[in-house]
């Protein structure tokens, strides 16, 4: 699932050309980062749909649909990533299914972090005042639409910082994936580790670099929407 | 498919682990707790490039992943001559990555201690240390409590992660029977449910914890004092 468009560990065969370490290691763990991101942005969409699936779900008039989600997000929040990781990607296939690394990888973050954003979505939904649900049902609006023209616009704002803040968790979350082979920053900073033993400082004070690099702008961007739907809120 | 017979067989082996996954939770929070009120107050300094310096160390580290963090510690500081084994460099890996979490919930809680009790303070000529051990800081924790404790649990969770660098903890010892047995599904989903109970009981015992600080708050004593 996932393009690698060299061998691994090709350029410190020989050594023959005297250029710094750095020069070395990066170009490898930036193929790893193609990876970090692809991860980043599909477990992105897909935990923010579960997110709501979970969220509206646990708030639903339904038993049922209640008490599975509430199952479910509960189950998901209780048990920690990297077990789960590591069901899907070890314990799965023993019953039979068989997933790819990668999307064993994508399922656990999306299905984790869409477990937390789903407290996020109830969190945000539960805090709209009564008065809304009441003034669309005096509108005489269907269950359906109070919820998207008047409980979901104002419930999103409040969401926005604390999705924002998951994002950040969820970036460095993908880092777990490496421990099931998906080739990921993380795994490709191992596998040179391994192999070149000696720069091991260099490897992991750039891999640190890089992922601060990615991150931080994900850390001002959820500052900034902190500041912008805090303006004018009680 | 699953076999109990082999569920029993293995129950004991990982139940002989999990004392490792507690204590390596109950040392990192120890950590983290130290930690976080150290950032905390370096944050706060009038001296300004401790407070910048401060700054900067909480920003990068929350923005790294904790896994990273901790192949730095056990595969990086050996070079420099500090050779630390699983355990230590994983509670100091954790701890500190949650000192930077905490410090926020100390930085919270010390501003929500009315201006009225540093003025008191300060009029009743107290010292910088008297004042904060007996006005400050315990008022400044209790409301907080609850936060804290949630970050106990987050903290919990985190453990798995330890076994990246070869601590034999839960996960560790379950991948070990399944590399030797070639069966994952057994030991791999009663690790599952041991975190689930775990993280389940803490949960309770923070919900308790809460209960009984309020308790306390109209009450005779004072635990945080």
């Amino acid at each position: 699932m996932f393009l690698r468009t060299s061998l691994y560990y090709q350029a410190f065969d020989g050594g023959v050309i005297p250029i710094s370490v750095y020069a070395q290691i990066f170009p490898q763990l930036l193929e790893g980062a193609f990876v970090t991101i692809q991860l980043l942005i599909l477990s992105a969409i897909l935990g923010f749909l579960l997110s709501f699936l979970g969220g509206i779900g646990r708030l639903s008039r339904i038993d049922p649909i209640r008490w599975i989600s509430g199952f479910f997000v509960e189950f998901l929040r209780g048990t920690s990533l990297l077990v789960q990781l590591f069901w899907l990607f070890y314990a799965l296939p023993l019953l039979g299914i068989k997933l790819a690394p990668g999307l064993a990888g994508i399922l656990a973050l999306s299905l984790n972090y869409g477990a937390y954003g789903s407290e996020v979505v109830r969190g945000a939904i539960q805090s709209i005042p009564k008065g809304q649900t009441e003034a669309a049902i005096a509108l005489n609006m269907t269950p359906r639409q109070q919820m998207w023209h008047v409980i979901l616009p104002q419930a999103f704002r409040t969401m926005l910082p604390s999705f924002g803040n998951l994002f950040i968790e969820l970036l460095k979350g993908t880092a777990l994936v490496s421990l099931i082979t998906i080739p990921d920053m993380t795994f490709e900073a191992s596998a040179m580790r391994t192999n070149i033993e000696a720069n091991t400082p260099e490897i992991f004070t750039l891999l640190l670099l890089m992922y601060f690099v990615i991150g931080y702008p994900l850390t001002l961007a959820t500052r900034w929407l902190e500041r912008r739907f805090s303006v004018g809120r009680l | 498919m699953w076999s109990w017979d082999f569920t029993f067989k293995i129950l004991p082996q990982l139940l002989d682990t999990l004392w490792i996954t507690i204590s390596a939770t109950i040392a990192a929070f120890a950590v983290a707790m130290i930690g976080g009120l150290i950032l905390a107050f370096a944050r706060r300094s009038t001296f300004r490039l401790l407070s910048w310096v401060t700054y900067a160390f909480i920003e990068f580290i929350r923005t790294t992943p904790p896994l990273v963090q901790l192949y730095v510690i056990f595969y990086v500081l050996p070079r420099y001559g500090l050779s630390l084994s699983p355990f230590t460099a994983g509670v100091i890996g954790l701890g500190i990555h949650y000192s930077t979490y905490l410090s926020e919930v100390y930085r919270a809680g010390i501003d929500s201690v009315p201006r009225g009790q540093w003025e008191a303070a300060t009029a009743l000529n107290f010292s910088p240390l008297q004042k904060w051990k007996t006005i400050i800081l315990p008022q400044a924790i209790r409301p907080v409590v609850p936060v804290m404790g949630n970050y106990l649990i987050v903290m919990l969770k985190e453990t798995p992660m330890l076994s990246a660098i070869t601590l034999v903890e839960l996960l560790g010892r379950a991948q070990i029977i399944g590399s030797n047995t070639f069966r994952y599904l057994e030991p791999i989903t009663l690790v599952g449910l041991f975190f689930l109970v775990l993280s389940y009981s803490a949960s309770r015992l923070v919900i308790r914890l809460e209960k009984r600080m309020n308790i306390n708050h109209h009450g005779k004593m004072d635990a945080a004092a």
